[in-house]
């Protein structure tokens, strides 16, 4: 047994934190680590830059002109681009719907769409959710009616991520009602400009815009938008939310959040002695530190067990689990840490270049501007890419229950 | 042994509720946050026509001449509508800080005209950095002719621009940890040298910090003696804590009434999603917090005014602890039990979350009354017997 890298390994990383000092944009970075709002320009410039680098499908396999990179070397580019700051990878188009596309779409679709993932010329969006339907997906409602070579398509998508970004979505349809719930789901690719298609944001607790609903009204799609097979769209469904999980733990991003925790906490002052000195703070700091260390052990164990060619399976769970857990932990001790400067909720703040009111210091330190947004923002990890009360179902069902 | 209410008090909650089913549904808190203001003087000139903005005020000066019990009442029945009206600013702390002074003229005109809503006052006391440790006090008055003038900052102020008069600490005398010369004066906010920094806490609540800058007051807006001002000052967040966690359980309990509506009424693989054992057991675990947490609103409201000093912080503390982790825990799980719904600023849900957030971190979180806990038991057992 032996935890650290290979030689090929550590030489990887070196190679991937070159490229990020000298790439990564100061302006997206300082966002990132200030816990700042990323916008779409920043995320698609990054995309950019790592194409430009002949990285832009991080995920793929070389024939689809993807790194062909194995299970551990995404891990290391993820967790030394998130030690970084540089913005997480959109995931809608590089890492949803491309393996889809990769397996079960049509040469045509292939060459039509992938390219264009990688260039960040296109921006997917996912149309999985609907009100009735959440950790009970196959209760979707949706409707794709054929007509010709085209499909109608009728319905309500909600909780569709960053929508108003996006130029594509691939979107699960029924098209047929008289079959069993899961049999008569289709797969289908909807231009979001086409008529009919309305986006309309949802307004979170945080202000925040980042989630919408959207409406189709009478929206004809080619059917060569369909994905494989009419009315096996559910077995790419689940195909895709098996790839989804890649990098689910966010180890990387833990690591850097807890770093930045510690220089907060030496900065904070509690009596008068450092924050990090006061022995409660300094505990729940400890504790969260070894939860991440065995989460990442865990982690790496699973990357090993199941190299680069099999999606993760259902250990993905625990990962995912443990590390939205971990992450909300760190999120609230960041709102400990701040004390009373916690309870400002400060929208502005959280756009790049706000500065506080001139000649003034303004209301609390800088990293406590951010810090109340993100602890409510991030009540959405337990929530979303499946609930974590589904997550131990799946992990329950695979201790043999 | 009793835990019953009386009648007056069971007719408080009944009006209070009343009239704010009537006047402030959840579609108005919303507007209200969003709008310039912040809050609606129209709800609280309803509110002091209820008398409560009177509850606080000695009888004799106009007021109900009530205390902690009536208090915990009036609290328990705003706390689910979220008021974003000063009624634990002004009505609770200020009210009971500035009726240690009731022999003092300015503090009885004050009182008189708070009692009938007709005047705002907010406490200005906590310090940056300092944590809500009220005993950090480093704003300083100096003697500057006929009266004193005013230098430091306050932080995270509650309600400050809406209050017309703040109440302010400052030191006469001492270094920022000295408990003695400590003492209070009253500002009207628009004095020459006060600055305002104004934002929207998360509870949609309107809060500033404060500068002072050379900000002159007469010797007669000093209230009580020169350097003696924090017992009553501490006296007064003593019961605004006991209040707050009063608040908490109201909001609470309507809290896991939603949450229990929402699981027998969300429909996923074909049942309703309350009929999921974990989600029963998560909802069983919310009302052990809440139990807990209402047993120790009640120890808050009967020791918050007693007279040793040890036993009402020691008794508050206790509160605290079990409050904030219960206003934590509550809120947290009825996000997570309302799915995407519970992250919607559209449902209240969302709003209580908030609130609970607040309360938790105001007046000092679970850890620091965890810590002030575990040093008053400690100083207790090393007193001689």
């Amino acid at each position: 047994m032996d935890l650290e890298f290979t030689a090929e390994e550590r030489a990887f990383r070196d190679e991937v934190r070159g490229f990020l000092k000298e790439r990564l944009p100061c302006e997206i970075r300082d966002k990132v680590l200030a816990g700042r709002e990323v916008g779409r320009d920043d995320y698609l410039e990054w995309q950019r830059r790592l194409y430009q680098r002949g990285w832009g499908g991080v995920s793929w396999p070389v024939q689809f002109g993807g790194t062909g990179w194995s299970a551990v070397q995404q891990f290391i580019f993820e967790e030394e681009s998130a030690l970084a700051g540089a913005p997480r990878l959109i995931p809608f188009g590089l890492k949803m719907v491309a393996p889809v596309l990769m397996a079960f779409g049509s040469p045509e679709q292939q060459q039509r769409f992938l390219p264009q993932i990688r260039s960040a010329e296109a921006w997917w969006c996912q149309g999985y959710s609907e009100p009735g339907a959440g950790s009970d997906l196959a209760s979707l409602r949706t409707r794709a009616v054929r007509e010709g070579d085209h499909y109608v398509v009728n319905g309500q998508k909600t909780w569709n991520t960053l929508g108003q970004f996006a130029d594509w979505m691939f979107c699960l349809v029924r098209t047929d009602l008289q079959a069993k719930q899961q049999s008569g789901i289709s797969f289908l690719l909807i231009d979001m400009k086409s008529p009919g298609v309305r986006v309309r944001p949802i307004a979170l607790l945080d202000g925040s815009h980042e989630v919408n609903d959207v409406f189709f009204e009478d929206v004809r799609v080619p059917a060569e938008n369909l994905v494989g097979e009419e009315n096996r769209g559910w077995t790419y469904a689940k195909f895709l939310l098996g790839h989804e999980r890649s990098n689910i733990a966010g180890i990387g991003a833990s690591k850097r959040e807890l770093a930045r925790l510690k220089r907060v906490a030496a900065e904070e002052r509690k009596d008068g002695r450092p924050l990090s000195d006061d022995p409660l703070f300094a505990a729940r700091l400890a504790r969260v530190e070894i939860d991440l260390l065995a989460l990442e052990i865990t982690n790496l164990r699973v990357l090993s067990a199941e190299g680069a060619a099999r999606a993760p399976g259902p250990e993905a769970s625990i990962l995912k689990i443990k590390g939205t857990e971990i992450q909300q932990t760190l999120s609230e001790l960041f709102v400990r840490a701040a004390g009373e400067y916690a309870l400002p909720l400060r929208r502005e703040a959280m756009e790049a270049g706000w500065q506080p009111e001139a000649g003034l210091e303004g209301a609390g330190p800088a990293y406590a501007t951010t810090v109340m947004a993100a602890y409510l923002n991030q009540r959405k990890l337990t929530i979303f890419g499946g609930t974590n009360e589904i997550q131990k179902n799946i992990v329950a069902k695979m201790a043999g229950l | 042994m009793n835990f019953d209410f009386s009648d007056e008090q069971q007719q408080l909650r009944q009006a209070v509720e009343q009239f704010l089913a009537k006047e402030y549904p959840f579609e108005r808190l919303r507007a209200l946050k969003s709008s310039n203001a912040g809050w609606d003087p129209q709800v609280w000139r309803g509110l002091a026509e209820l008398g409560v903005t009177a509850i606080n005020v000695p009888s004799s000066l106009g007021g109900l001449g009530y205390g902690p019990m009536e208090t915990l009442v009036l609290m328990g029945a705003c706390g689910p509508s979220l008021l974003l009206e000063p009624v634990l600013t002004s009505a609770v702390i200020a009210t009971v800080l500035l009726r240690e002074f009731e022999v003092s003229a300015p503090a009885a005109e004050l009182l008189r005209a708070m009692a009938g809503g007709e005047r705002i006052a907010s406490v200005a006391h906590f310090e940056p950095g300092a944590r809500f440790d009220g005993r950090q006090v480093d704003t300083r008055a100096r003697r500057a002719g006929e009266g004193y003038r005013l230098d430091g900052r306050k932080s995270v102020v509650v309600h400050a621009g809406l209050a017309d008069t703040l109440l302010v600490s400052a030191r006469t005398r001492g270094d920022a940890h000295d408990p003695e010369g400590v003492s209070l004066f009253l500002v009207p906010r628009a004095l020459p040298g006060v600055k305002l920094i104004e934002y929207a806490n998360l509870d949609g609540q309107r809060a500033a910090d404060l500068y002072l800058e050379e900000a002159s007051v007469p010797e007669a807006s000093r209230l009580g003696a020169e350097g003696g001002a924090l017992p009553a000052i501490e006296a007064a967040f003593d019961q605004g804590l006991a209040a707050l966690c009063a608040e908490a359980v109201g909001i609470m309990q309507s809290l896991i009434n939603a949450t229990v509506e929402y699981l027998r009424t969300r429909q996923q693989f074909g049942q309703p999603i309350g009929r999921f054992q974990v989600l029963q057991h998560r909802v069983a675990d919310m009302v052990m917090h809440l139990e807990q947490a209402r047993s120790m609103s009640y120890l808050a409201a009967l020791r918050c005014t007693a007279a040793d000093l040890g036993e009402r912080r020691r008794a508050l503390s206790a509160a605290k602890v079990v409050i904030g982790d219960a206003a934590r825990f509550v809120g947290q799980q009825a996000v997570q039990l309302h799915g995407g719904m519970g992250m919607t600023d559209e449902l209240k849900v969302s709003h209580c979350f908030k609130r609970l957030t607040a309360i938790e971190i105001l007046f000092g979180d679970s850890d620091a009354h965890l810590e002030r806990y575990a040093a008053l038991v400690r100083g207790r057992q090393e007193l001689p017997a």
